[in-house]
């Protein structure tokens, strides 16, 4: 069975060390993978807030273009937040409400596509938990992260309100993933605390606070750096680091994907990884 | 005040909207907007709650009451990041990030929403992007917001534009999906059949 691969927008844009490392991660653990073909914008947060409905319709599209090139019960590979909180609302809303799955499922129609309800939407955490597992990762780390303080950060729309394969308020998938590579995990009670999304371009004050309460209280914790499983987040506890430390003082902490650590465990090279792309280097853990 | 006009400090029942909580309940697909039981709950989940004028659970409050002018006018709805962390933790099951995007999609529609907040705008450019090109264009994207609410605060981001320039994380080309006009996928013709099959106007959804 072939993964399908659905990056979402920033996966090409600002998180494209996301990309690289998982793929990278996907091919040194052997699990095989595929782009989602001519895939769109899943529906994304700004968009919901305009049409609800278009929203549903672009996730939708995805949803049948996988159909199409993987079987009824694709399964599709969603690694940004948003996206794999969009599809899989628009799974819900489209089975919940008939209407509303109606006038989705014929407009597909219009332009030749079917819907596929029983198609998977899935997290790589979620992959790699369960389909893999923490043993066969650990058997899998030639370099593992001896030494290491990593702060798991899960953010929000991950694991809330439709992930089933973890805990909506103290998930623990992305902890097990790493400290089967031999990192130690701090415990931090703000995992899942929102880092306010398109908030730091909109209303900047407001977003760096979020963030820097973040950043400060994985210090506090002892970690040396975090780890993300989304774009915005990585964006926003990273790149506005400056504008943190200008504002509530000095602070740096290097802020890397889970990915991106996993595929150091793996003996993977950091160019092969996208963390030349990193502010804040990692050297600056240590 | 001098010529004698004095502004009224409450609210008749008259100037309430009695079909505003109904339209907003069928817009977030639901009727647990009428479970809530005022507790509070979401407001102390909220991570940004401190800095909303009317709380989560006054905006549940005031929808219910009719409120529609204040409401919608209010920087609240504008504010949540939907992290889904009241609607999960609402003892009622009410879901509140749903309400707030249909309050947020009516505001829009009634274009009532406050002039130049960036939140709104970015939102509206974000989906004309998208239905042009299939995908969202981060560069273009913010240009725009900026452009069209505060063109000073582009100069504020200039070095960390260019630090994403230089590391691979934004650049010029625009990214765009394949499917063109009348073939297979096409997103224009998908789009107009979804208008095509959208409720009439003034009915309860959109």
């Amino acid at each position: 069975m072939t993964y399908l691969y659905y990056p979402g927008c920033s996966l090409k844009g600002t998180g494209r060390g996301y990309e690289e490392s998982l793929l990278a991660v996907f091919d040194a653990l052997q699990l095989p993978w595929a782009e989602v073909k001519d895939w769109n914008c899943c529906g994304a947060t700004a968009y919901m807030a305009v049409d609800e409905v278009k929203a549903f319709t672009l996730a939708a599209r995805n949803l049948a273009i996988a159909r199409e090139q993987g079987g009824e019960t694709a399964q599709v590979i969603a690694p940004c937040s948003a996206c794999y909180l969009v599809l899989c609302k628009a799974q819900h809303v489209i089975h919940d409400a008939p209407e509303i799955g109606a006038r989705i499922t014929d407009a597909l129609g219009a332009a030749q596509l079917t819907y596929g309800p029983r198609v998977q939407v899935r997290h790589p955490l979620d992959v790699l938990i369960n389909d893999v597992g923490t043993e066969r990762l650990a058997a899998a780390a030639t370099a593992p992260l001896r030494g290491r303080r990593v702060a798991c950060y899960y953010g929000c729309q991950m694991v809330r309100p439709y992930a089933t394969f973890d805990d909506q308020y103290a998930p623990t998938s992305m902890d097990r993933v790493l400290r089967a590579m031999g990192a130690e995990t701090v415990d931090w009670p703000l995992k899942t605390r929102c880092c306010g999304g398109t908030l730091t371009g909109t209303i900047e004050d407001v977003g760096l606070r979020l963030n820097y309460i973040l950043l400060r209280e994985a210090k506090k914790r002892g970690a040396d750096a975090i780890a993300t499983a989304c774009p915005l987040c990585q964006f926003n506890l990273e790149c506005y680091q400056d504008k943190i430390s200008a504002v509530y003082g000095a602070s740096r902490l290097p802020v890397l994907y889970f990915s991106q650590f996993m595929g150091m465990a793996l003996g993977l090279s950091e160019a092969r990884l996208g963390i030349q792309r990193n502010f804040v280097p990692l050297a600056a853990a240590v | 005040m001098s010529d004698g006009q004095m502004p009224r400090k409450i609210t008749y029942e008259a100037d309430l909207d009695p079909h505003f909580a109904e339209e907003i309940a069928a817009s977030a697909r639901g009727e647990q907007l009428f479970q809530c039981i005022q507790c509070g709950t979401c407001g102390g989940a909220c991570p940004v709650s401190p800095y909303m004028d009317l709380t989560p659970r006054r905006i549940i409050a005031m929808t219910r009451a009719g409120y529609k002018a204040e409401v919608l006018k209010s920087h609240t709805i504008w504010l949540c990041a939907s992290c889904y962390a009241c609607t999960v933790a609402c003892p009622k099951a009410v879901r509140i990030t749903d309400v707030m995007y249909a309050l947020k999609q009516r505001a829009i529609r009634d274009g009532v929403y406050p002039k130049r907040f960036p939140v709104p705008v970015l939102a509206r450019e974000f989906f004309q992007g998208v239905l042009t090109t299939g995908r969202n264009n981060e560069l273009p994207l913010l240009i725009k917001m900026y452009l069209k609410t505060n063109i000073f605060k582009m100069l504020g981001q200039a070095v960390m534009g260019l630090r994403l320039f230089l590391t691979g994380r934004i650049g010029l080309k625009q990214e765009r999906i394949a499917a063109r006009r009348g073939e297979k996928g096409d997103l224009r013709t998908i789009m107009a059949a979804v208008d095509r099959g959208a409720p009439a106007k003034g009915g309860p959804s959109q």
